[in-house]
């Protein structure tokens, strides 16, 4: 075979050997170095500059610079476009530092991270310097650093366990083993050293749960699966250490290429910022045409005769008047240039970041118990957490605690797990509810908690049946046992079900201390008890049920079953019916509350008959054909007649608030998608705990077809029965027909409620192009859609999917490395920190510890920020077009000559300083409601949704209204003054007084309109003035009239004659009786009209803003009166959700005894079994190993 | 205890600012507001209306055009340009008394002193007396920098070129002609005169001259504006000062002269009059119009009917929409439910 040499070949496969650092060098591999950071110190200024003037208005002023120094043209000296510019460069590159730095950070963080790496001795290096070839070593709870290929491990038969959970989000711990070959080499560092086999493998891709390679060692090929692979993210549990061999490294392991690429997120209004600035960009060059028209037609008509005082410059050019027009089309582009807003992006990023902080600062999204606060990590989003439509989320460690807890069980008939009053009331259990004291067991575990007391009671009453339910607990499982020191017990369960129950039987007195793989040792009560393990009968999803075949030391053989409560429910002895309805009602109690429940039952089992079954197991497990059925049916026959001894119900417990959080953003019209990498029966456990799932739902689809054409009929019929259903019920009322004449408005209006749940391996055809349009169809007329056993890429295919087809903006909310591909793909991504894996909040934009935070997210601080902005956005177009304006009515007079209306130095400032402060004021504290409001009415989200508070129409009328305010700005003061004379008879109407008058009218407008402003179709007034507003108004006016007789000074002129010509034009004007009635009439004329426009409209039609900030009003005179959201109801009584949510047991792991590490035989057990046993053990071990075929 | 701090180290700070709960004040357009809102403004701008309109109706005003187009007119020999040092006079009658100090003004039409050449083209550094600019002008005075000889035109730039430079007399004719003195002092904004505009320091003042040339258009150079009062000359010239305050309308009005003489302080008595004016200035030729204009003033300034008019139709307007307001508040009450 032949190899590519070259790294500019596109990788087809991969040739690593290890320990030979000069052959792996030659493919150019990428090593194990992450960046994430842009700059370094000495690209920052190039590059930074570079990517700031890609931005068109930056651009466009460095442009008008230029210009500007042409003196031809230049109407304005280039101070005027160099301060502002400048300033605007300098903060935003001074931000863009900051940014860069903390990535910079992260990066080093992880990169720095320790590992052992094999170079003829172990020694530590960095994550960083780890090559593809070196052979490193793990510890046990360590992250591993790279793809590695499994060579070694502490655990016999080179086994060793890995915990996914960054990966794909599952925790229950996973087995990998190491070739027979390999795993010999064991902890021998020459060996290691010396080992030098070459793999071939597929070239880097993102397919988690494929690797398809073949080791070449001592002259033979040894095929290489996912099974031999630790890969980057995994840690490394219960395993003392391991070796392996890196195959891929950094950029190219498997979870950096599912996290797919980084991509610079915008949000709408951004785009929509971006298309407005090209629009100004073509009314300014209309603006400029027209005026310079008008400037050759001036030149030709007037200008020419004109000569006399103002000559032309080269008076023979017959085109002169043409000339004059096109040098004035681009005066007036550079006076014009305050219409393009160059402070807009900077006044928007620091609002951003301003927004950024309060959610960073709030009191309310800070989590005390890990000591997390809420952290925007991009501060570019803000505004548009306010029009989320959609939310993905994560169901394990994002909707759940992942932790699973013992809540309530029933024994014999009787329920244990509630807790009452003196008066006999059930009593809500919460935090504070006194806690069993399990001090009695030396044993317990300190974080078990159970608020009954009348168990504890029982057990100490020594109750054979609740005795028996508790060793049932302790023996029926496949929990592995770790005790570091005495006492201290660590389980290690393959599901955190089982390790809930087994935790729970060990704190009632049934401690599963150790077990071999024939014996189990209990310490019951005190005393330790060991119980021979004959078989083990494990769960699969058929059976959905799990036993073990125990003798006890006084040689009872005994039979323990515990699964779903209808597959026991069958196999009960018929004398147990009694008990059954009383267990029965018990269980659909727990059903109702959400809680997982497990029947369990015994049988004590006749040896004769039991050692007759024994050897037909053996029998049937040596048969290879159709040896699973025939186990199966085994099986099947022994687990009949059980004996039943109550239920179990664990609690997955959510995560505080979750159903409250969900209520409430459906009501803000939040469509809500569960994808989880969990089995389906735990994402619909889960579903109906969060109240997604309801039993008053009219339909729960299940898409679950193992083909395209299956999956599409499925989704089509589900389809046509939520539209047949709804179409049918709606033709009885016409009012409704009339309404739904086409299918969108249909879509939102369908009153029945839907579920969808699709499945992970129908998901997969589902996304296929044909049918992903089926699909979304389908899924957007379900109130609630949930898919499970999805693949990370999966999940970023489906948010994708409702990205680009429905033009909503959607957010994903996780917290494993398996969510990174969705949080990066979603327009808003974000991670639920403080968790022990750092991927998911790492690619978020926002990230906070618990999921009821996401509630405060996006009603408080997302619809403040969108409302914010979009106040923002339309004032700050308003005022720059009034301002700017002014010069085209003024060309009309001054022979369109871009003779500026204002001070050079008003236009310098006015932007920059004399504007900004009291807009970027509104653009921060703003709140038309309230934050308690705002979490009362979740309706007020609706308009950030329906992207209503700023678009183009509303652009357009900020336009108009600009004109207008400007056309009145000037021809006010023209009407009053252009004969104007002084009170001293002095004349008035020079032009320095015309500009001053111009802006401070313009001024003072402004202010009053900021006070009283209203628009005619959104209310957009300063709604919330708090101190700060005041200061930066009130600062601003003051600022204003300080600058300008500043810069009007004596002192000032006496230094810079030429610069300051405006001497005493301040003082001479506003001391003028006649400038301030101008003044209050200008300011009266803008401000009135809006108005009573805006009163008449809030009588007329109000908005729900409107009403709610009348009872705020009203409710703030009353006083606080407290209204909390109702509690919602669980209302399920939904059956069957049984606690088991691992697939295949562990079952055959154990009796083999390959996971043991020491083989204790206590007890000897009769001879004859123990050989049966044996027996039936190596007929049912699989081959876990396979020798290469060749 | 430290312990304690650690856990809650990341802890925000619960302060008003950083919780958003600065208290606030939340106007809100209500109809007990808002429509004796307008109810109030609408009064009180018909009131502000009604006074400024009686006060702009007491200003009396004499506009009188002499740039001699008709035929009919006395200075129609001047308008041609052809005759230098062309007189002519300008007859017109008071009925009534001429109440208050009457102002002096002339007045342009279709002159563009806002054109942007006309107004940039100065040298404040110059005109503030620094005399590195009298040998040097700035280059934005072209193309009145330096004359055909490279000597360097002080004032310069076209502004103080096109200086206004018809010049009026006054008569009453009452047994022969009398009189009627006016009074050029202070017409020019204070600040111009004392701080803006600078005569270099040298006595005589036309010692700092030496080497420069006198705008073009002037008969006279700068310092020997005004003969009979040596202080008015150079850029302290009254006139001066006045022409380079730049109008910013092509329309404009700039003050001549205060008539402050003691038998006419109070007013010009009924009467026959005659302006006598040496017609220098043309602008036959860019359709101009020149006018003398008489004119006393009130507290508000000039006469302006507009100010008063406006301020009635809004406050009318006010009065109106409250009206409105009221009934649509009447028939529709804000619905209080949410």
């Amino acid at each position: 075979h032949s190899f590519f040499p070259s790294c500019l070949l596109i990788e087809e496969e991969r040739h690593v050997r290890a320990n030979d650092r000069n052959y792996n060098d030659k493919f150019f591999y990428a090593d194990n170095h992450i960046k994430t950071s842009k700059y370094n110190v000495f690209t920052f200024l190039p590059i930074n500059l570079f990517e700031q003037f890609q931005r068109v208005a930056n651009a466009y002023f460095l442009v008008l610079l230029i210009l500007q120094l042409i003196p031809e043209i230049s109407s304005l000296p280039w101070v005027t476009t160099t301060v502002p510019l400048v300033m605007v460069l300098v903060i935003t590159a001074v931000k863009d530092a900051t940014d860069d730095y903390f990535r910079y950070k992260s990066d080093q963080q992880v990169n720095n991270r320790q590992s052992q790496v094999l170079r003829g001795v172990l020694q530590n290096e960095k994550w960083m310097n780890v090559r593809v070839g070196d052979i490193i070593k793990l510890e046990n709870n360590q992250f591993v650093a790279a793809d590695i290929l499994l060579l070694s491990s502490s655990e016999p038969y080179g086994l060793c366990y890995i915990e996914t959970a960054e990966l794909d989000g599952e925790t229950n711990l996973k087995v990998r083993q190491a070739l027979t070959v390999t795993s010999e080499l064991g902890a021998d560092i020459l060996k290691l050293a010396e080992f030098n086999g070459e793999v071939i493998c597929e070239a880097p891709n993102n397919k988690l749960d494929k690797f398809k390679g073949t080791l070449y060692w001592r002259g033979s090929k040894f095929p290489l699966d996912n099974e031999k692979m630790l890969l980057r993210g995994c840690v490394l549990r219960n395993t003392d250490w391991c070796f392996g061999m890196v195959i891929f490294a950094g950029l190219q392991t498997k979870l950096m290429q599912n996290c797919g690429r980084t991509t610079l997120k915008r949000t709408s209004i951004d785009k929509l910022m971006n298309t407005l600035v090209l629009w100004i960009f073509g009314f300014l060059v209309c603006m400029g045409v027209i005026l310079a028209i008008g400037n050759t037609i001036w030149e030709q008509e007037v200008g020419r005769s004109f000569q006399v005082y103002l000559p032309w410059e080269r008076p023979v050019s017959n085109n002169n008047a043409v000339f004059s027009g096109f040098l004035t089309f681009w005066s007036y582009i550079i006076i014009l240039n305050t219409v393009v807003p160059i402070s807009l992006y900077v006044s928007v990023e620091v609002i951003r970041l301003g927004h950024s902080y309060f959610i960073n600062w709030d009191g309310k999204m800070y989590y005390g118990q890990k000591d997390t606060p809420a952290e925007a990590r991009t501060t570019t989003l803000n505004e548009e957490l306010g029009q989320v439509e959609f939310i993905f989320s994560d169901k394990t460690g994002t909707l759940t605690q992942n932790i699973m807890v013992f809540n309530k069980c029933s024994i014999n008939g009787n329920t244990y797990g509630d807790v009452y009053d003196e008066f006999g009331h059930k009593v809500e259990v919460s935090e504070r509810t006194a806690c069993v004291d399990f001090s009695f067991n030396p044993l317990s575990d300190r974080k078990f908690t159970f608020h009954d007391s009348s168990l504890v009671e029982a057990i100490k009453m020594e109750e054979p049946s609740v005795q028996e339910f508790f060793r049932l607990l302790a023996l029926c499982h496949t929990v592995m046992s770790e005790e570091k020191n005495e006492g201290d017990l660590l389980y290690q369960a393959q599901s955190p079900d089982e390790g809930a129950l087994v935790s729970a039987a060990r704190n009632f007195g049934f401690v599963f201390r150790s077990r071999t793989p024939e014996t189990i040792t209990l310490y019951e009560m005190g005393t330790a008890v060991t119980y021979q393990l004959l078989a083990i009968l494990d769960f699969n999803n058929v059976r959905k049920r799990m036993s073990v075949i125990v003798r006890n030391p006084a040689g009872q053989t005994k039979l323990y079953c515990k699964g779903a409560d209808t597959i026991i429910f069958d196999r009960l002895d018929p004398s147990n019916e009694d008990l059954m309805d009383t267990t029965s009602e018990h269980l659909n109690e727990f059903a109702g509350e959400g809680l997982r429940t497990l029947a369990l039952a015994y049988k004590v089992l006749d040896r004769d008959f039991f050692e007759e079954w024994m050897t037909r197991l053996l029998l049937a497990s040596t048969v290879m054909e159709n040896r699973e059925q025939r186990l199966a049916d085994l099986y099947e026959e022994i687990e009949t007649g059980l004996l039943l001894l109550g239920a179990t119900a664990v609690e997955d417990k959510l995560q505080e608030g979750v159903p409250e959080t969900i209520a409430c953003l459906t009501l803000a019209n939040i469509k809500i998608w569960v994808l989880t990498g969990d089995k389906l029966e735990t994402a619909m456990n889960i579903g109906y705990s969060c109240n997604m799932l309801r039993d008053d739902m009219n339909e729960v689809f299940i898409i679950s077809g193992h083909t395209a054409a299956e999956v599409q009929q499925q989704l089509r019929s589900a389809r046509e029965h939520i539209l047949g259903l709804s179409r049918v019920s709606n033709t009885a009322d016409e009012e409704k027909t009339e309404m739904f004449s086409n299918d969108s408005v249909f879509e939102e209006t369908i009153i029945a409620e839907y579920a969808l749940i699709v499945n992970g391996h129908s998901l997969a055809h589902a996304l296929e192009p044909e049918l992903e349009q089926v699909l979304l169809e389908t899924a957007c007329l379900c109130k609630t859609v949930i898919c499970c056993r999805v693949t990370p890429m999966q999940k970023a295919q489906v948010v994708e999917l409702v990205k680009t087809n429905k033009m909503a903006v959607t957010l994903a909310i996780g917290d494993g490395a398996n969510d990174v591909s969705m949080i990066r793909t979603a327009h808003i991504g974000v991670g639920i920190s403080g968790q022990e894996g750092m991927q998911a909040v790492l690619a978020s934009d926002y990230s906070f510890a618990q999921f009821r935070y996401l509630q405060r997210l996006l009603l408080v601080h997302g619809r403040w920020s969108y409302f914010r902005m979009c106040n923002f956005l339309f004032y700050f177009f308003y005022k720059n077009f009034a301002f700017t304006l002014v010069h085209f009515w003024f060309g009309f007079f001054c022979g369109f000559s871009a003779q500026t209306v204002y001070d050079q130095w008003f236009i310098t400032l006015f932007n920059i300083v004399y504007t900004s402060l009291p807009v970027l004021a509104m653009g921060l504290f703003d709140q038309d409601v309230n934050e308690a409001n705002s979490h009362r009415y979740p309706g007020l989200y609706r308009p950030g949704q329906l992207n209503l508070l700023f678009n183009k129409r509303q652009f357009f009328l900020c336009t108009l209204q600009g004109i207008v305010t400007s056309f009145l700005l000037f021809f006010v003061p023209y009407g009053a003054f252009s004969l104007g004379v002084r009170a001293d008879g002095l004349h008035l109407s020079d032009q320095q007084s015309f500009a001053v008058t111009i802006a401070t009218f313009y001024f003072i407008c402004l202010f009053y309109c900021f006070c009283l402003r209203s628009c005619y179709c959104i209310g957009l007034d300063t709604y919330y003035w708090t101190a700060v507003n005041h200061l930066f108004v009130w600062g601003s006016l003051a600022v204003y009239f300080a600058i300008l007789l500043a810069m009007q000074s004596d002192g000032l002129f006496s230094i810079f004659p030429s610069q300051f010509p405006y001497i005493g034009t301040a003082r001479s004007c506003l001391a003028q009786w006649s400038v301030w009635l101008v003044i209050l009439l200008t300011t009266a004329v803008c401000v009135l009209p809006g108005m009573a426009v805006r009163f008449l409209k809030t009588d007329l039609y109000p908005t729900l803003t409107d009403k709610v900030r009348r009872l705020q009003k009203a409710s703030r005179k009353q006083g606080p009166r407290e209204q909390n959201l109702r509690r919602v109801r669980r209302t399920s009584s939904r059956r069957s959700g049984y606690a088991f949510s691992h697939q295949q047991g562990y079952g055959e792991l154990i009796t083999s005894g390959k996971n043991m590490k020491v083989v204790h035989l206590h007890l000897a057990p009769s001879d004859k079994v123990r050989a049966l046993c044996k027996q039936v053990r190596d007929g049912l071990a699989p081959t876990s190993e396979e020798r290469a075929p060749f | 205890m430290p312990k304690k701090e650690l856990e809650t180290a990341n802890r925000p700070d619960n302060t008003a600012f950083t919780q958003q709960r600065l208290p606030a004040w939340q106007p809100i357009l209500s109809a007990g507001i808002v429509i004796p809102g307008f109810v109030l403004i609408g009064l009180a701008f018909i009131g502000i209306g009604v006074a400024l309109f009686l006060t702009s109706r007491n200003i009396t005003v004499l506009e009188m055009d002499y740039t001699g187009v008709e035929t009919t007119s006395d200075c129609y020999k001047c308008s041609a340009g052809t005759l230098p040092n062309c007189v002519c006079n300008l007859y017109f009658t008071l009925n009534e008394t001429f109440p208050g100090t009457v102002y002096f003004y002339y007045g342009l039409s279709n002159y563009f002193q806002s054109y942007r050449k006309f107004g940039a083209s100065r040298d404040d550094n110059q005109l503030s007396g620094d005399t590195y600019y009298f040998t040097s002008p700035l280059a934005v005075c072209t193309p009145y920098q330096y004359d055909v000889n490279n000597n360097p035109i002080v004032p310069c730039g076209i502004s103080a070129n096109s200086m206004f430079n018809d010049t009026f007399n006054l008569y009453q004719l009452v047994n022969g002609s009398k009189t009627v003195p006016l009074d050029g002092r202070g017409i020019a904004w204070w600040s111009d005169y004392n701080i803006k505009f600078r005569n270099p320091t040298s006595d005589p003042l036309r010692n700092a001259f030496n080497g420069t040339v006198k705008p073009p258009f002037w008969s006279k150079p700068v310092f020997e504006l005004d003969l009979t009062d040596k202080s008015n000359n150079g850029f302290l010239n009254q006139d001066f000062l006045v022409w380079m305050r730049r109008a910013a309308l092509p329309n404009f009005r700039k003050l001549y002269r205060r008539i402050t003489g003691p038998d006419y302080a109070s007013g010009l008595p009924p009467g026959n009059y005659t302006i006598e004016i040496a017609y220098n200035y043309p602008v036959m030729s860019f359709n101009g119009r020149k006018k003398v204009v008489l004119s006393n003033v009130s507290w508000m300034g000039g006469k302006n009917d507009f100010l008063g008019v406006a301020y009635l139709v809004v406050g009318s307007l006010c009065i109106v929409m409250s009206m409105v307001m009221l009934i649509v508040y009447a028939k529709f009450k804000f619905p209080d439910d949410v």
